[in-house]
C-alpha cells in the first residue's frame, strides 16, 4: 500500500500544475493516467497544436506545455503510475483507500480528480457482433505482433496506426486495408507506401468501405463490409483490427458516489471539493457556475484545491500562505540554493 | 450606439432544427455566430456529447446533413474529415458541427443525429 497526502488522478495540465502546487506547500503526491504517457489531451490531441491562451506564453504546443509542466514538478520527484486506471475506492478511518486496475493500492486522505473528460479508450467497431470476438480475434491494439504471421489480417482505418500496421504486418501476413474514403489521414510517406505494397499485390486497399458484420461462431471466420451504395464484400479474416482513435470515457469515477452532472463533477469554488469529503474536482471535469474548460482555469482550480487538500493531510498545522518569491520554505522545497 | 438604443437591438437569430436518432424534433432559435454544435449544447438537446468543446478533436457532434443543405453548409475545416474517421458510423453526408457556423444563410437548417456519438 502507498501511503500518500494526495492522489491525482490525471497527468494532464490541470493535474500537473496541482502537483506542483502540492509540492510548493510540502504535500506529497502520487499521479495516475491511463495514457502511457504524461500530458493527458494536450500530448494525446494536439501535441503539435499552437495554444494562444497560457497566460504569459504567446504560443506553445500542448507537447512544449506539458514538457514545461513536467521540468516544473521535477524537484518534488513525485511518482507517476501511468496505463493504469483508478478502479474502486472506499473510506476507512478519515482516509480513501483507492485501487487501481493493475492492482496497486494507495491510502490518501485526498484525491484529486483531474480527469478531463474522461480516461482515453480504443473507439469500437459499431457492429453488435463484434463483441463476442473483442480481445481475441478483433483487437484494438497490438501487444504481440508475432500472432498474426501468416495469417489473414483485415485492418480497418485511415491513420498512421492504421497505415503503419498494414505496412509492417504485409511482410507476413495476408492484410486487407479497409478504409471509409479515398483520403487517408496518415504520414504522407506511409500512404506512398501503401501505393507501392498495393501495385505489388502485397496487400489488398479497399477504399469507401465500411464494416457491416462480422461472421464466425466460435473462432472468426470473415468480415463483411459494406459501400454507402449499399453493396457488400466478404473477406475472409483470421484478425480484425480497428484503428479508429480513442475516446474520452468516465469510467469507474462514476460509481464512486458523486455528484456527476452531464459527464462533469458539480463542485464548490472555495477550494474544489466534491460532495465527498477530501474528494477534489478540477479541470475539465468540474463543473459551477460560470466554469470555463480552459487550462488557465484549471491552473487556478488546482492550486485552490492543493490548499483544499492541506487541512486534511497536516490536521494539526495550520497552513501559511507564502510567495515563491520570497519563501525560504519554497526556495527550499524546490532545491533553489542562494 | 446609445445604451438605449443597444437594449432594443436584438441579436440576429436563425431557426435550426434537429432530428434525433428516434425521429424526435427540436427546432430552436440559434444566435448568429454560434456554431450549429454550441445550438444544441445551449438548448439541451440530447445527441450531441462535444466532449472537446469545440476544439475539433474528439468526434462527438457528428450530424448527418441531406444534400440539400449538405451543399449550403460552410466548407469543411482542414482535418474535419480526418476527425470524422473516427465518429461513429460516419458516411458522405457527415459533418462535425462544432465547424458550421450559424449565419442567416442557414436560417431553416435540417441536421439529423446519430444513433450515439461513441
Amino acid at each position: 500500500m502507498i501511503d500518500t497526502d494526495v492522489l491525482i488522478v490525471g497527468a494532464g495540465p490541470t493535474g500537473l500544475f496541482c502537483a506542483h502546487q502540492l509540492g510548493i506547500i510540502g504535500l506529497k503526491c502520487e499521479i495516475v493516467d491511463n495514457l502511457d504517457k504524461i500530458g493527458g489531451q494536450c500530448i494525446e490531441l494536439y501535441p503539435d497544436k499552437p495554444i494562444y491562451d497560457i497566460p504569459a506564453i504567446p504560443e506553445c504546443t500542448g507537447e512544449k506545455l506539458t514538457n514545461n509542466l513536467i521540468e516544473q514538478i521535477k524537484p518534488f520527484n513525485f511518482n507517476f503510475h501511468l496505463s493504469d486506471r483508478v478502479q474502486e475506492m472506499k473510506n476507512e478511518n478519515e482516509k480513501w483507500i483507492v485501487k487501481t486496475l493493475k492492482g496497486k493500492e494507495f491510502l490518501t486522505p485526498n484525491i484529486v480528480i483531474a480527469g478531463g473528460v474522461g480516461s482515453f479508450e480504443p473507439r469500437k467497431f459499431p457492429t453488435k457482433n463484434c463483441e463476442k470476438f473483442e480481445g481475441k480475434s478483433i483487437l484494438y491494439s497490438i501487444k504481440d505482433k508475432s500472432i498474426f504471421k501468416n495469417k489473414r489480417v483485415v485492418i480497418f482505418g485511415g491513420g498512421d496506426s492504421a497505415l503503419d500496421w498494414a505496412i509492417e504486418l504485409s511482410n507476413n501476413s495476408k492484410i486487407s486495408l479497409v478504409h471509409r474514403r479515398d483520403e487517408f489521414r496518415g504520414a504522407p510517406a506511409s500512404v506512398e507506401r501503401l501505393k507501392e505494397l498495393q501495385n505489388e499485390k502485397k496487400l489488398d486497399v479497399f477504399t469507401g468501405y465500411s464494416i457491416k458484420d462480422v461472421i464466425g461462431n466460435s473462432s472468426l471466420e470473415s468480415v463483411e463490409i459494406k459501400n454507402e451504395e449499399g453493396q457488400s464484400k466478404k473477406i475472409n479474416a483470421d484478425y480484425v483490427l480497428g484503428f479508429f482513435g480513442l475516446i474520452m470515457q468516465l469510467g469507474p469515477i462514476l460509481d464512486w458516489g458523486l455528484n456527476v452532472d452531464k459527464k462533469t463533477i458539480p463542485v464548490n469554488t472555495e477550494n474544489f471539493e466534491t460532495n465527498k469529503k477530501g474528494i477534489f474536482a478540477i479541470g475539465d471535469i468540474c463543473y459551477y457556475p460560470g466554469k470555463l474548460k480552459l487550462i488557465l482555469s484549471g491552473f487556478h482550480e488546482g492550486a485552490l484545491a492543493a490548499r483544499g487538500c492541506f487541512k486534511y493531510a497536516r490536521p494539526d498545522e495550520k497552513y501559511r500562505f507564502e510567495f515563491t518569491t520570497s519563501s525560504k520554505n519554497v526556495k527550499e522545497l524546490l532545491g533553489i540554493k542562494e | 450606439m446609445p445604451y438605449f438604443f443597444l437594449c432594443l437591438y436584438k441579436f440576429p437569430m436563425v431557426k435550426i432544427k434537429y432530428i434525433e436518432h428516434n425521429s424526435k424534433e427540436h427546432e430552436v432559435d440559434v444566435a448568429n455566430g454560434l456554431s450549429v454544435m454550441e445550438g444544441a449544447v445551449q438548448n439541451d438537446i440530447p445527441g450531441i456529447d462535444a466532449d472537446c468543446g469545440g476544439g475539433m478533436a474528439c468526434a462527438t457532434c457528428h450530424v448527418y446533413v441531406k444534400e440539400d443543405w449538405f451543399n449550403k453548409l460552410p466548407e469543411k475545416s482542414e482535418g474535419e474529415d480526418d476527425m470524422l474517421d473516427q465518429a461513429y458510423k460516419p458516411n458522405s453526408s457527415s459533418r462535425l458541427s462544432c465547424q458550421i457556423t450559424v449565419s442567416d444563410k442557414l436560417d431553416g437548417l435540417v441536421v439529423h443525429l446519430p444513433e450515439k456519438q461513441v
